[in-house]
């Protein structure tokens, strides 16, 4: 059977990836803002809605849910149709219902917060009625990823797949653990959790750390083993990696919450877990970095020419820095440094500016030219200049933070010759100073580079003169019901 | 291996059971036994619930996100003891609907914050922070001082927290707008406030209308206060 | 049809057979290095596991051959340091101020110990340096309301000052406005007259000169040279508590700030408290 007799609805696809690219650059303007109050507090203006407290949950939402989010309704989407052979289940209504509901949630989300609603959570901050919501929008993604998985017509199940169903399911347990609250009443927005102090940080931080894990890291590595193969032409580096990797990545993510809670009240038993877990989860993560990156092997003169596929492999390799950071700083010694200081927020950033941003921009500048139906990009250039622009961005950004970082860390600790504190808080506050007007540069540059994206997306959508060919050139062989021998 | 890979990567239910099984592991070891192992809330004397207007003021502690700037949670660290006083426990926290501890350090940790400062400096530096510390990072919250608190659904509050587990007294319940008032104003009768509230402070506001700065300002000076740790009743807190 | 398993070219590794939408994947073993690793964290998780306290049960947990607990680390931590600085901090708690100041080394060790501690407690409110800003006083200026001398900088930092203390220094400003003990003409003249004492004007006013003898001078002096019995302020000064203008002078007169000072004793023990009153008359005020 030939996949032309199959209508994909690459209409759901387009929307998100659309949506993709305008949270991308909504995203990163508020972190420039962010950064920017930080180097200069006048920028908060004094007014409620614009000040760091109630903009900052704006920022990690706009990132993770909006711009990560729509990424990754628009790949999954995309590739368990493909990967499956079949078309997405439930319709073009629910599909839609899914895109709309998702993009009002967010918007109200947004709004929110700036008007003065969140649980005080991170990563959770919505109030209960869009928790609701937003569960209800989360299941039925769910129906109809699973849904699609079950009316494929190729007998196994692709490791793309296996990740995004890990995402969605954990996802949504994880949602539900963590913002079980208890409204004031139906009709007010404000709630009261229902765990408290330590029980409550220990759940907070069990979806929180997971929310990284199968967010951030399942989901992306779903985008990224179908995109690195595709645009490489090369197959997987090695099934047995993925199935390893897949199956202790999931096992142990899950465990390694308390290492954002080292030293605190919760027991010490609970850290003890959350650092060794931490610890081996250090070769499960780099499995899909190898996976990912030696995907390449016999194709690297395709990055030359491919700048989304640049982006692809840098972001698999950001993906591989910060999972070696990241144990390293659930070890608790490493923690006690580094724990409420900036080096949290460099290792957050080479995530999500490294990994996660490279990622999905690596897949949208695949996706936009074969779903536009146009035979290339507007611009391989200016999509070079992205890269390097962003890249740049990225290097202050995070280089500064780690410098800031642990040097607040050595200053709030550091004793004189006499065994007295050293530094006042407010002594680490001006030394970072500088530190921060870097950062913010780098992140105007990441956010110049997304603008170049736009422009480069745009044009390649208006210019008709790159029209695709009928169908998409067809590498694969046709594959029948038979079992595999292995 | 026990079972083929092949029979989990061809059936989606098996794929999908398997997942859900493994990832229930580790948060039911780590999360299940906090709330069964009886000494993980330590048993220290001293800690309240919230009075009205604390409760009040942390609503609005957490509505303005505070958390992304301060930490509520002093490690069990040397310097940390030396700069912010004795480590945080579990006990002072277990009426934290939700916790505050926060995870970044832009300002200085909070949960030892009571009684440190005087209301007056508070509500300067709320007010505008450059005004009393120049270099300062914090935005201004004069605005605050300007919206009097909403209290028509205070009991309700009050009442929502008491099914999440804290434990207010019918007593309090009923008492709650008039202490709350109490609070709020130096010139009132605040006997029965601090007989339901021990070691509440009442904040200078004009006795006429609260506005939501008071009611921050009165959370802020409990913070870490409930616990006396001279006390030799709650030395070494073991868990 | 059959899985069609095939060989890379390029690797020379035979392929699993399957293919989605064209991708392959090959059937290539464990890459050594990453399964060693792998496995030595998890060796290395194991023996962390029986060393510290790990496992939980349903009414408790194993608590570790070390018999690590954070809590007792970072007690014997504190005992550690604070054993450390006795060498000097017990001489601080017991010698009296003027023996200190004799011991150049002790009084070096000193002013060290108050320099970090009023940056993190003192500062926000008294400025740095002791600067002072409105409504806090400036503690290097000299202008002191209580006093300058050691034993008077301390008892102002041991008890504050009106902040609930039993033994805190009280005093409280009428409130001629507030109250209506004068009238508000009566306020303006006799703000005229504290004008020309704070130095900011020539013009005064009888009537308010007047006002001022009789209701004034017993907390502020005849001549507004203060009166430290209760912490009145000299207002015969070119340094103020608060802001030298006249809307806040009248303010004041109306409706006082009555300022308070937290006490000390319950966060900082007698030795940091020693110290802190040397770094602050140190700071350019002491008398
Ligand atoms: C943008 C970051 C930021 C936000 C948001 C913020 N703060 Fe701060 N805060 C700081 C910094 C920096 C300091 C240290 C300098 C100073 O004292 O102002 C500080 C100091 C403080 C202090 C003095 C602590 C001490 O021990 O010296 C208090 C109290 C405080 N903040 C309360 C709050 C409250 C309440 C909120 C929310 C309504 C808040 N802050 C929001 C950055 C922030
Ligand atoms: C909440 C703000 C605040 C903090 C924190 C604070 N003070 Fe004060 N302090 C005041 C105020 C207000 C006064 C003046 C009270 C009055 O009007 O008499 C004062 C007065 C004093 C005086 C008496 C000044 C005089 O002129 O007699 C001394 C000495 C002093 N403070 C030292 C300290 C030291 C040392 C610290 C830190 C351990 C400290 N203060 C912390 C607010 C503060
Ligand atoms: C019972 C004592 C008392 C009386 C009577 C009194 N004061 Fe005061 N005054 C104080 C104290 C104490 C302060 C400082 C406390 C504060 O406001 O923080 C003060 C402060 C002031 C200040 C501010 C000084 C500065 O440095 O900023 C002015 C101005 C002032 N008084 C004027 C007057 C005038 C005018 C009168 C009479 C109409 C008066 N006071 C009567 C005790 C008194
Ligand atoms: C093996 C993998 C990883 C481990 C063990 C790990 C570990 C850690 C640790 C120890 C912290 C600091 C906690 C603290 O001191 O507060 C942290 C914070 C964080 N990490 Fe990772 N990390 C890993 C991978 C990643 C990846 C790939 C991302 C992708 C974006 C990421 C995103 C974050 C975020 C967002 C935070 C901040 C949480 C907060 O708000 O405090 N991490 N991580
Ligand atoms: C132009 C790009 C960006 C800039 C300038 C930027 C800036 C910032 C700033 C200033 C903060 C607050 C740091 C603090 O509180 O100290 C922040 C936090 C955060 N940002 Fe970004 N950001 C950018 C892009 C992104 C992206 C793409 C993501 C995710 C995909 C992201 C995820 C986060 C997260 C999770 C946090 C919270 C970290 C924590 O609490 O530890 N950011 N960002
Ligand atoms: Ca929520
Ligand atoms: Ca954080
Ligand atoms: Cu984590």
């Amino acid at each position: 059977m030939s996949d032309a007799a199959i209508q994909y609805n690459e209409d759901v696809v387009k929307k998100f990836v659309i949506a993709a690219i305008f949270w991308a650059v909504v995203a990163f303007l508020v972190g420039v803002v962010l950064a920017g109050q930080l180097a200069w507090p006048v920028a908060n203006l004094g007014l409620p809605f614009t000040n760091f407290g109630r903009l900052r949950p704006v920022h990690t939402s706009a990132a993770i849910f909006a711009f990560g989010g729509s990424a990754l309704f628009a790949t999954s989407f995309y590739i368990v149709q493909r990967t499956c052979r079949a078309r997405l289940f439930g319709g073009e209504a629910l599909a839609n219902f899914i895109f709309w509901g998702y993009q009002f949630f967010i918007v109200m989300a947004a709004l929110s917060y700036v008007m003065g609603f969140s649980q005080g959570q991170e990563y959770a901050e919505p109030e209960w009625h869009l928790d609701l919501f937003l569960t209800l929008i989360w299941v039925l993604y769910g129906v109809v990823f699973i849904g699609t998985v079950l009316m494929r017509k190729e007998p196994h199940i692709y490791v793309a797949n296996w990740f995004f169903i890990a995402m969605i399911l954990t996802i949504a347990v994880l949602h539900l653990g963590n913002n079980s609250a208890m409204p004031v009443s139906l009709f007010t927005a404000k709630s009261y959790n229902v765990a408290s102090g330590v029980q409550n940080a220990m759940i907070q931080w069990w979806y929180g750390h997971n929310a990284v894990g199968f967010f951030l890291t399942a989901g992306f590595l779903g985008m990224m083993y179908y995109f690195i193969p595709k645009a490489s032409g090369r197959p997987i580096y090695s099934y047995r990696i993925s199935i390893v990797h897949f199956w202790s990545l999931v096992f142990m993510y899950i465990w390694a919450g308390p290492h954002h809670l080292h030293y605190t009240a919760l027991p010490d038993w609970t850290q003890t877990l959350g650092m060794a877990f931490s610890i081996m989860l250090w070769m499960p993560s780099w499995g899909g970095m190898i996976n990912g990156i030696m995907t390449l092997s016999g194709a690297w003169d395709k990055l030359r020419t491919d700048a989304g596929l640049r982006f692809s492999v840098t972001a698999v390799g950001f993906y591989g820095m910060s999972t070696f950071e990241g144990p390293v700083m659930s070890i608790r010694g490493v923690n006690a440094l580094s724990h409420y200081t900036d080096w949290g927020i460099g290792h957050v950033h080479s995530g999500a500016l490294g990994w996660v941003a490279f990622i999905s921009f690596g897949a949208l500048y695949y996706l936009v030219p074969v779903l536009w139906k146009r035979e290339r990009l507007y611009s391989q250039k200016l999509a070079a200049w992205h890269f390097w622009i962003a890249t740049l961005g990225i290097v202050l950004y995070i280089t500064s933070m780690w410098v800031a970082g642990i040097m607040q860390g050595l200053m709030w600790r550091a004793y004189d010759q006499f065994g007295f504190l050293q530094y006042s808080f407010s002594e680490s506050v001006m030394a970072v100073h500088p530190y921060y007007v870097i950062r913010f540069t780098g992140g105007v540059f990441f956010l110049l580079g997304s603008l170049i994206m736009v422009y480069n997306m745009i044009q390649t959508v208006r210019s008709p003169t790159t029209a695709r060919p009928a169908a998409e050139p067809q590498t694969g062989l046709p594959i029948g019901t038979a079992m595999a021998g292995a | 291996m026990f079972i083929k890979h092949e029979t989990i990567e061809k059936n989606a239910f098996l794929l999908l059971v398997f997942t859900l099984l493994t990832i229930a592991v580790g948060g039911i070891v780590e999360v299940i036994p906090l709330f069964t192992i009886e000494t993980t809330v330590e048993h220290v004397k001293g800690v309240r619930p919230y009075s009205p207007l604390e409760s009040r003021g942390r609503d609005i502690y957490v509505r303005e996100g505070c958390y992304v700037c301060h930490s509520q949670q002093v490690r069990a660290l040397r310097d940390e003891v030396e700069r912010y006083g004795h480590y945080s426990i579990a006990a002072e926290s277990m009426f934290d609907h939700p916790f505050q501890w926060g995870s970044k350090r832009i300002g200085p940790d909070l949960a030892r914050v009571g009684g440190k400062y005087s209301s007056d400096w508070h509500y300067a530096h709320l007010m505008n922070a450059q005004s009393v510390v120049p270099e300062s990072l914090m935005p201004h919250y004069a605005f605050l001082a300007q919206t009097p608190l909403d209290t028509g659904d205070l009991v309700r509050r009050i009442k929502a927290q008491r099914m999440v587990g804290v434990p207010y007294t019918d007593d309090q319940v009923a008492n709650a707008a008039a202490d709350l008032k109490a609070q709020a104003d130096p010139a009132a009768d605040n006997a029965a406030l601090l007989r339901r509230y021990p070691k509440a402070v009442t904040v200078p506001g004009d006795g006429r209308s609260v506005t939501e700065l008071d009611a921050l300002v009165a959370y802020l000076q409990v913070l870490g206060t409930m616990v006396n740790f001279a006390d030799p009743a709650n030395e070494k807190p073991r868990q | 049809m059959p899985t069609k398993i095939e060989k890379d070219s390029i690797s020379g590794q035979l392929t699993t057979g399957h293919e989605w939408d064209g991708i392959k994947e090959l059937n290539r073993p464990l890459p050594k290095w990453w399964v060693y690793i792998f496995v030595a964290t998890v060796i290395w998780s194991g023996v962390y596991f029986v060393l510290y306290p790990s496992i939980p049960g349903i009414s408790g947990y194993f608590h570790g051959l070390l018999g690590y607990s954070t809590r007792d680390t970072v007690e014997a931590d504190v005992a550690a340091v604070v054993k450390q600085r006795s060498v000097y901090m017990d001489r601080i708690a017991a010698l009296p101020y003027d023996a200190i100041r004799r011991d150049r080394q002790l009084l070096a060790v000193a002013e060290t110990a108050g320099r970090i501690v009023f940056a993190d407690n003192c500062q926000p409110c008294h400025g740095a340096g002791g600067g002072g800003s409105p409504g806090f006083p400036a503690l290097a200026a000299g202008n002191w309301l209580w006093g300058g001398k050691l034993a008077d900088i301390e008892t102002s930092i041991v008890f504050g000052i009106r902040g609930g203390h039993d033994n805190a220094r009280q005093s409280a400003m009428p409130r001629f406005g507030v109250d209506a003990m004068l009238k508000p003409d009566e306020i303006q003249a006799v703000a005229d007259h504290v004008m020309v004492l704070y130095g900011k004007s020539t013009v005064g006013s009888p009537a308010g000169a007047k006002i001022f003898a009789e209701n004034c001078v017993a907390c502020h002096g005849d001549a507004g040279q203060g009166n430290r019995e209760v912490g009145g302020p000299r207002l015969a000064s070119r340094t103020h508590l608060n802001a030298d203008d006249r809307a806040t002078v009248v303010g004041q007169i109306a409706n006082p700030r009555m300022g308070v000072m937290p006490h000390w004793n319950t966060r900082l023990d007698q030795a940091t408290i020693k110290s802190l009153t040397l770094y602050v008359h140190a700071l350019g005020g002491g008398e």
